[in-house]
């Protein structure tokens, strides 16, 4: 095992060790995460080799970079000092190859004159390759970590690390800005934004040739940024116009927009709760963001009230019955998140493969939340409960994986036990005491 | 829909999931398209794994199309005669679409649309759950 060095983005730290933990394991790569902290950016890690450091790190997207480590201490004496103990022969190695250097401060920087002079200071190394600003053979990296006392600008690091560059991340090689919304040719009011619809498909270990379902497409967010990652994307929902877009502006259209069509399957309507899929139909994956009311309904089939709709199936127009004319417009009722939860937990349990993964968001209130209110089948183990936290509400995704008949889970819904009121209700009243 | 799409869906009634004849629907007044896609020996090699034969050939007998060996056929895409039929079946599975149609179900009679490519699987309250 060697030691690696991996630098982490500043975006949405307590999902990164669960990136990074899923990214290993899709590739059946051992590692040990546990030391990993929320408040630093830097992680050692030991792996085998730089192809087990590429692979977790080339999907990642709240990761930057991943280093093999040379060396590290608290000044630039011990630094160098650290470097010079670890040589077991590495500069002999890459002495002929073109390299350049590379400067990482996180809080904190130097001006070129500080960095010519580190360069300078790394001539022990002897490398006699030419120095290559463009596509060198190595890049030789300084990642410095400064801290901020009071407003003052830090001078000085108060660590350093050595390492050679293994692997940037798909965020350093804009992944984020290719699948920006802002620049997206077919987006809606509930369109996910694309670097936790990516971090999703990743803990959800998306991959070529898995089948993706999204059963509550909307405007395909997560079908597209499955798609990045090779997954065969097929998606569903129970409204025909978010489907179908708007000319040639729709969701087949995002997929040539991002040159990935053929990881486009198929689009339908349908009602999640009346599900089309053929009983023994290979789903690999689901990811989704299942309504909750604040921006789109939440609605099945069905009529309002059923009284009243008696005997509707009888009625007669032109000759054909109505309900199966081709411009029959199928009703809908409301339903309870709750509800709708238990079903995805059902579906994911009967028709997952062992080890397939559920990944999808649920809102909580943070006022009342309570753990319980996770649901729970007993054929599907929750692996993560990542929060984002907005001011009065958060929403969490929740990753299950489905394991074989000897788990024994429970199946819960604490959402329907404690009679958790309507999420949008309370939306729409600031989560205020009376809206409980 | 493309073609490759009839593979993975049957009848949305309840009452019609374990019925042997809920799966294929029965495809009727279909209008069909063709849309040139790029051409992946590997991703129909793997579909195919996962293909009911049986009912691909009854819903391209239902289209119009008697061509289908009756036995699920064994493709390696280095094989220049099998490259031949995956791209047959290319064109088949992932070039045509179903513009718009019928899809009916052998067991309950009801009757779903395809239109502007896009299946509807939307139900009646009487057929809900
Ligand atoms: C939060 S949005 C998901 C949006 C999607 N992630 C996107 O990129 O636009 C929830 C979607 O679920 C759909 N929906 C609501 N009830 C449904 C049901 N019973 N079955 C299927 N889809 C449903 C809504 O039409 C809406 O598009
Ligand atoms: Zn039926």
């Amino acid at each position: 095992m060697k030691d690696y060095l991996i630098y982490f983005a500043q975006a949405y730290p307590n999902f990164r060790r669960a990136e990074l933990e899923s990214l290993a394991h899709y590739h059946g790569i051992n590692i040990d995460l546990s030391h990993h902290s929320e408040t630093s950016p830097f992680l050692i890690v030991q792996l085998e080799n730089d192809e087990q450091a590429r692979k977790i790190m080339e999907r990642s997207v709240l990761s930057r970079g991943i280093y093999e480590l040379w060396g590290q201490g608290n000044t630039l004496e011990e630094l160098h000092q650290s470097v010079k103990d670890n040589d077991n022969g590495k500069f002999e190695l890459y002495n002929k190859s073109s390299f350049k250097f590379d400067f990482i401060g996180y809080m904190g920087r130097r001006n070129n004159k500080q960095k010519f002079e580190m360069i300078e200071s790394f001539q022990f190394l002897a490398f006699e390759g030419p120095i290559r600003m463009k596509n060198p053979d190595e890049v030789y990296t300084i990642l410095e970590e400064y801290e901020v006392m009071d407003r003052e600008k830090a001078t000085t690091p108060i660590k350093m690390w050595f390492g050679r560059e293994i692997q940037l991340s798909a965020r350093c090689n804009n992944v984020l800005d290719k699948y920006d919304l802002k620049s997206r040719k077919y987006i809606g009011t509930t369109s996910f934004d694309a670097e936790l619809a990516l971090v999703t498909c990743n803990i959800a270990e998306v991959g070529p040739k898995k089948i993706v379902y999204d059963p509550f497409t909307g405007t395909g967010s997560f079908l597209v940024a499955a798609s990045n990652y090779g997954g065969l994307t097929i998606g569903s929902d129970i409204d025909v116009r978010i489907l179908r877009g708007k000319g040639d502006v729709n969701i087949k259209s995002n997929f040539k927009q991002y040159g990935t069509t053929t990881e486009f399957l198929d689009i339908l309507t349908m009602d999640f709760t009346n599900n089309a899929f053929r009983q023994d139909f290979f789903i690999d994956t689901i990811v989704c963001d299942p309504p909750y009311g604040v921006r789109e309904g939440l609605k099945v089939c069905g009529a309002k009230n059923e009284e009243k709709a008696a005997g509707r199936e009888n009625v007669v127009i032109n000759g054909e019955k109505a309900h199966l004319r081709r411009d029959f417009i199928q009703p809908k009722k409301p339903y309870e998140l709750s509800n709708l939860l238990d079903d995805l937990l059902k579906f994911s349990a009967s028709r997952l493969p062992v080890n397939g993964r559920l990944a999808f968001w649920m809102p909580t209130a943070n006022d009342d939340f309570e753990i319980n209110q996770i649901p729970q089948h007993e054929n599907l183990e929750l692996l993560y409960n990542l929060e984002q936290e907005f001011n009065k509400w958060s929403r969490r995704l929740l990753v299950y994986v489905k394991r074989d008949e000897d788990y024994k889970g429970v199946t819960k819904n604490g959402l329907k036990e404690n009679n958790i009121k309507n999420f949008r209700d309370r939306y729409f009243r600031g989560f205020s005491e009376k809206s409980k | 829909m493309k073609f490759l799409t009839t593979n993975f869906i049957q009848c949305a009634v309840k009452g019609c999931q374990s019925s042997d004849s809920s799966f294929p629907l029965k495809y009727e007044e279909c209008e069909l398209v063709a849309e040139t896609q790029e051409f992946k020996p590997e991703f129909l090699v793997h579909m195919l794994e996962k293909i009911n034969w049986s009912a691909l050939v009854q819903v391209a007998r239902d289209l119009g199309n008697d061509n289908l060996p009756t036995e699920k056929p064994e493709l390696d895409p280095i094989m220049e005669d099998d490259v031949l039929i995956l791209k047959d079946l290319h064109n088949l599975l992932v070039e045509t679409n179903i513009l718009n149609g019928k899809m009916i179900c052998n067991n309950c009679g009801h009757i779903y649309f395809i239109k502007n490519s896009i299946p509807n699987f939307l139900l009646p309250p009487h057929l809900c759950n």
